[in-house]
């Protein structure tokens, strides 16, 4: 797999490593009322979809940055990559 | 038809027409008492001791493909009990027993192998904690040896030992471990299901779940509407799509582990032999072919075939331990999709769903708790409680802090 770094371009997948899914960037509130059940969902449970997929790689043997990709489990085609950096500041633009 | 030494010469004499297909193709009824969801190993011998063992009567299997197509027919066959932790070692060791007996219980040649295991120590931590392990195999009534290098070079003598990064300091051998022929042990389940009745069903895909005032009633099936009392999912790499049509999601992700094989070769390696250093398990089929491999791909996916990275790593570490194999051809290779749990370890339990039960998270180490888990999910099903050896595979342990997590490394999707 080749994975369309924002800057670096097209880079090969195994000079990254995968994290998961990208919900990963929203750890919950560790004091809210329900942080037991919010964290036991954000650490254990997945979506785990067949079709696309938000996802963290590490550019580990790169640039060190870490990358949101949005890729098919079924065919192993990208579609988007983004800085998680970007999206991290969108999210709390909009939040 | 009862296989023995005796049908094989008669029917050789014979010209071999009085085979009969080994299991019937019926048309699914309108209704079962149980419904089960997935024709791979577990889901067969679920069938199998529910209708031997446990007296139920009115049994369907369905499979979305055909049988053996999924992992039970994609696996590297390696059967062993040595797992440390109270949950699973007890479970895997009533597995092994009932490997034991299988072909005898089924009346079916699965070609167990019980030539031992052993996995490599290449310091002295590791050594250490092979001993702790070793223990407690034996406290489970498994058999375990702590093997000295020595040993272990008389025994595999032609392992690279004094790696200068990696060298071997000890062994751990489980001789009762081994391999069977894993498209066999779908067969040998499915024949012995069917001929104490259970209807196995192909080509029927289950697409989603009939309920009634929060009980599951049955379910829609690509052949229609099917009923029944109790529902037993047991669908491997593809558990959270099939439960998310229950509106359910799982502590699972589902990732690629490939398999290898050689041309076929004159007897080189008498066991199973694993790295301790890099992730790297090798055994000889009785064809001949080296039968290996390694490591998840390690991303979410749901495409049965891996990608190089993985192989070439594998192949470089069989390079580091066994340098002989370098001029060993390689034939083919291919990959299967894993519901790897978040902790290593399986889940057999009811759901929140009336009449709704769930089998899987299985990770890469469902083929050696083929014959207990299908002992266990099918006393849970006949009875509606854990089996003694299962009792700890619940969905709530995430939840409750009580994961089994052999390695120790927390939430991760990628243990083993
Ligand atoms: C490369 C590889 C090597 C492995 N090596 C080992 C090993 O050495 N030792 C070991 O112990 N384990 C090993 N495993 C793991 C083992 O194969 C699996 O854990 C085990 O086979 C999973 O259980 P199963 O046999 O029931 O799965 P499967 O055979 O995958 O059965 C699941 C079935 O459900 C069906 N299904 C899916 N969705 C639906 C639906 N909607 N409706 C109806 N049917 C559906 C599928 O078609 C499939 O046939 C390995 C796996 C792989 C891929």
């Amino acid at each position: 797999m080749i994975i369309n770094h924002p800057t670096l371009g097209p880079r090969d997948a195994a000079e990254f490593v995968h994290l998961g899914d990208a919900t990963l960037m929203n750890r919950p509130d560790w004091q809210a009322e329900d942080a037991v059940e919010q964290f036991h969902e954000y650490l254990y449970q997945r979506d785990n979809p067949a079709g696309d997929y938000r996802e963290l790689w590490y550019h580990e043997q790169g640039d060190r940055s870490w990358l949101v990709v949005t890729r098919n489990t079924l065919t192993h085609e990208i579609t988007d990559v983004q800085m998680a950096r970007d999206v991290a500041m969108q999210q709390a633009k909009s939040s | 038809m009862r296989y023995s030494g005796f049908q094989v010469i008669k029917q050789g004499l014979t010209g071999n027409k009085g085979w009969k297909p080994v299991w019937r193709e019926p048309e699914p009824k309108k209704s079962y008492d149980i419904i089960i969801v997935g024709g791979g190993g577990h889901g067969l011998a679920t069938a199998h001791y529910l209708a031997k063992k446990y007296g139920q009567k009115n049994i369907a299997v369905l499979e979305k493909g055909w049988i053996g197509s999924g992992n039970i027919g994609r696996n590297t066959t390696i059967v062993r009990s040595n797992y440390m932790l109270e949950g699973n070692q007890p479970f895997y060791e009533h597995s092994l027993k009932l490997w034991e007996s299988l072909e005898q219980d089924l009346n079916y040649n699965a070609m167990m192998s019980q030539r031992g295991i052993l996995n490599l120590a290449h310091s002295d931590s590791q050594r250490d904690a092979m001993a702790r392990r070793g223990n407690a195999m034996l406290l489970s009534g498994a058999d375990a040896k702590l093997m000295t290098a020595d040993e272990v070079r008389k025994m595999v003598p032609f392992l690279n030992f004094d790696n200068a990064r990696f060298p071997i300091t000890a062994g751990l051998l489980q001789p009762r471990a081994g391999t069977a022929r894993h498209d066999a042990v779908a067969w040998g389940f499915a024949r012995s299901a069917d001929q104490h009745g259970v209807d196995i069903i192909q080509n029927c895909e289950v697409t989603g779940f009939q309920m009634k005032d929060g009980k599951c009633i049955g379910v829609e099936t690509s052949k229609g509407k099917i009923k029944a009392k109790k529902v037993a999912v047991c669908v491997a790499g593809s558990s959270s799509r099939v439960m998310e049509k229950a509106g359910m999601r799982l502590p699972i992700e589902s990732h690629v582990l490939q398999a290898f094989v050689s041309e076929g070769l004159k007897l080189t390696i008498p066991g199973i032999v694993t790295f301790g250093a890099g992730h790297l398990y090798i055994s000889q089929s009785d064809k001949g072919g080296l039968v290996f491999g390694g490591d998840l791909d390690g991303y979410n996916t749901y495409a049965q075939r891996g990608n190089m990275p993985t192989l070439e790593h594998v192949v470089e570490d069989m390079m580091g331990l066994m340098p002989f194999l370098g001029r060993a051809r390689l034939l083919r290779m291919w990959g299967g999709v894993m519901d790897m749990s978040m902790d290593g370890s399986p889940i057999i339990d009811k759901t929140h769903i009336d009449g709704l039960y769930f089998n899987g998270g299985w990770c890469y180490g469902g083929f050696k708790a083929t014959p207990a888990s299908g002992d266990a999910y099918a006393h849970l099903i006949a009875t509606d409680t854990p089996h003694p050896t299962a009792t700890k595979f619940r969905f709530d342990r995430f939840l409750r802090g009580g994961m089994i997590d052999e390695k120790g490394s927390g939430a991760q999707p990628n243990l083993h």
